[in-house]
């Protein structure tokens, strides 16, 4: 079992494996089951990404009526022909987005590692989709690959934003992202953690201040800005360049920061943008409405 | 390592928005519908903390409403589910508790139909994963996610080595258990998770012991 990203590498180019395979086998070994019942499950869930980007996308409202919409907003703009950032990362952006509408108006999406930051790693795959042209196969082992990244953070850091703030949610589903979109595009098991260490490095410090306590305001455009680092940073790695340090020493200093991390910057909505003027009425608005529900 | 496999990273599949405010709800809701053995008439719905201050916004009703309704977590009948209760004539009543409570996201539900009554207390720790952490005032600690029985006896020597026995002798491994009872020599319990599903045939082995009452299947 390989505990840290080197483990994991190592593992990879040691049996001359993709990191997504490496991650298969051992799922094997935990669990017992057969490769195609575990091939299958991971399957099923790619299914449910992507019925959640395509209803996304028709345009959904969330209970509380804080966020819906975005992700058709921004595939018209792309559609116009007039948009600046590539048509792909536009893409992922809008997808990400589309998930974590779906998810807030209480629709059907999978957690990648967690249900606020479920956008990151379907919302990529689905965009640069449309150049790699993957097999479903090769889909299917991209969850893998974010799947095996996501393992050491989770085992090694944490997934929670009560634990560890915003890093630990969108952060880690971005770094797995960016490790996954080079596995998929042919980069090499190495280049995968310098993709890894390059996006979560950008994300250091990112602190958890949903308004209203909400999985809205902020989450859904930070899931936008996750998948466009993501993306970012897989081309950076792709193109040969390095992380000064390494990934396990990133994951390492996140798991750090969270340590230190102010409790109203976990997950508490008492603090950063939930304790702005517009967060505090914007929870007054809705919690009003439940008060008014409940007599 | 806390986490051992590929889809607790993936995963699971669920109705948003909270993996911990409604995944987890609906999962408490559930399991306390399998405590009742099939759908009350009544639930009583007593919300503590976290899970009072914001369930609105986090469908923690229509999760937990869900979960008595036997719904899984990506059961998209959730958010229609106080609904459909009605439909299904099972009255509902929620409790906004301003009692401070071990756990930020606890729940106390309440079910009641003409012959019987239960009453279990669930909390949610992160990531759509539950405790049921008291049955009836007896104190347990219960995941939810491995087969489990719960064993209602008289307080008398042998009955836990009794029963045991009939798990060893099928092959049936025990991964928690916990003894507790109200008062010496009278009514007491026992909750057994186990790794192996648990036959008909061996439920009613433990069931025709001595001194064993009850048995109930809480997660096949």
């Amino acid at each position: 079992m390989f505990r840290n990203v080197a483990e994991l590498v190592e593992l990879a180019e040691k049996k001359q494996v993709k990191i997504a395979e490496v991650m298969i086998q051992q799922e094997i070994e935990v669990t017992g089951l057969a490769r195609e019942d575990i091939i299958a499950k991971m399957e099923h869930n790619l299914v449910v990404m992507e019925q959640a980007v395509e209803r996304g996308l028709k345009g959904v409202t969330s209970v509380s009526g804080l966020t819906g919409g975005d992700s058709v907003l921004l595939q018209n703009y792309i559609k116009s022909g007039k948009s600046l950032g590539g048509n792909i990362l536009l893409d992922a952006v809008s997808k990400a987005m589309a998930t974590n509408e779906v998810n807030a108006a209480m629709g059907v999406i999978c957690a990648t590692p967690t249900a606020g930051s479920a956008g990151v790693v379907p919302g990529t795959l689905f965009a640069v989709k449309e150049k790699l042209n993957p097999t479903r196969m090769e889909m299917v082992e991209y969850l893998f690959t974010a799947a095996a990244f996501g393992f050491v953070v989770a085992n090694n850091a944490s997934i929670s934003g009560a634990a560890g703030g915003c890093q630990a949610e969108v952060g880690s589903a971005s770094g797995m992202a960016a490790a996954a979109i080079v596995e998929l595009a042919g980069g090499t098991p190495s280049q995968c953690a310098e993709a890894m260490a390059i996006t979560l490095k950008n994300m250091l410090g990112l602190v958890c201040d949903p308004v209203a306590g909400l999985v809205e305001v902020p989450c859904v455009k930070r899931n936008a800005m996750g998948a466009s680092n993501a993306i970012t940073a897989a081309d950076m790695a792709l193109a040969g360049i390095k992380s000064r340090i390494p990934c396990d020493e990133v994951i390492h200093s996140m798991y750090l920061i969270g340590q230190t991390m102010p409790t109203a910057l976990r997950e508490t909505a008492k603090g950063g943008l939930a304790a702005t003027p517009t967060g505090k009425r914007l929870e007054a608005e809705i919690f009003g409405q439940q008060k008014q529900l409940q007599s | 390592m806390k986490y051992r496999s590929a889809f607790d990273i993936i995963g699971p599949v669920m109705i948003g928005p909270s993996s911990s405010h409604t995944a987890g709800a609906a999962r408490i809701g559930r399991v306390a519908r399998t405590l009742f053995g099939y759908q009350p008439l009544k639930a009583v719905i007593h919300l503590y903390g976290s899970f009072a201050e914001t369930y609105k916004g986090h469908g923690t009703d229509v999760a937990i409403v869900g979960g008595l309704l036997d719904f899984d977590t990506f059961d998209e009948r959730i958010p229609t589910s106080l609904q459909l209760a009605k439909e299904a004539n099972m009255e509902v009543e929620f409790i906004v508790e301003r009692t401070v409570t071990d756990h930020p996201n606890t729940v106390r539900i309440k079910l009641y139909d003409e012959q019987k009554e239960l009453e279990v207390v669930g909390i949610s720790i992160g990531g759509g994963t539950i405790e049921i952490t008291e049955l009836n005032s007896f104190q347990l600690k219960l995941s939810g996610e491995n087969p489990a029985i719960l064993v209602v006896h008289n307080d008398q020597f042998g009955v836990v080595s009794a029963v045991t026995t009939v798990m060893a002798q099928n092959e049936i491994n025990i991964s928690h258990m916990e003894v507790s009872r109200k008062e010496k020599g009278k009514m007491a319990m026992m909750v057994i998770e186990v790794d192996q599903k648990i036959s008909a045939e061996v439920l009613k082995e433990i069931e025709s012991l001595p001194n064993v009452t009850q048995i109930i299947q809480m997660v096949e």
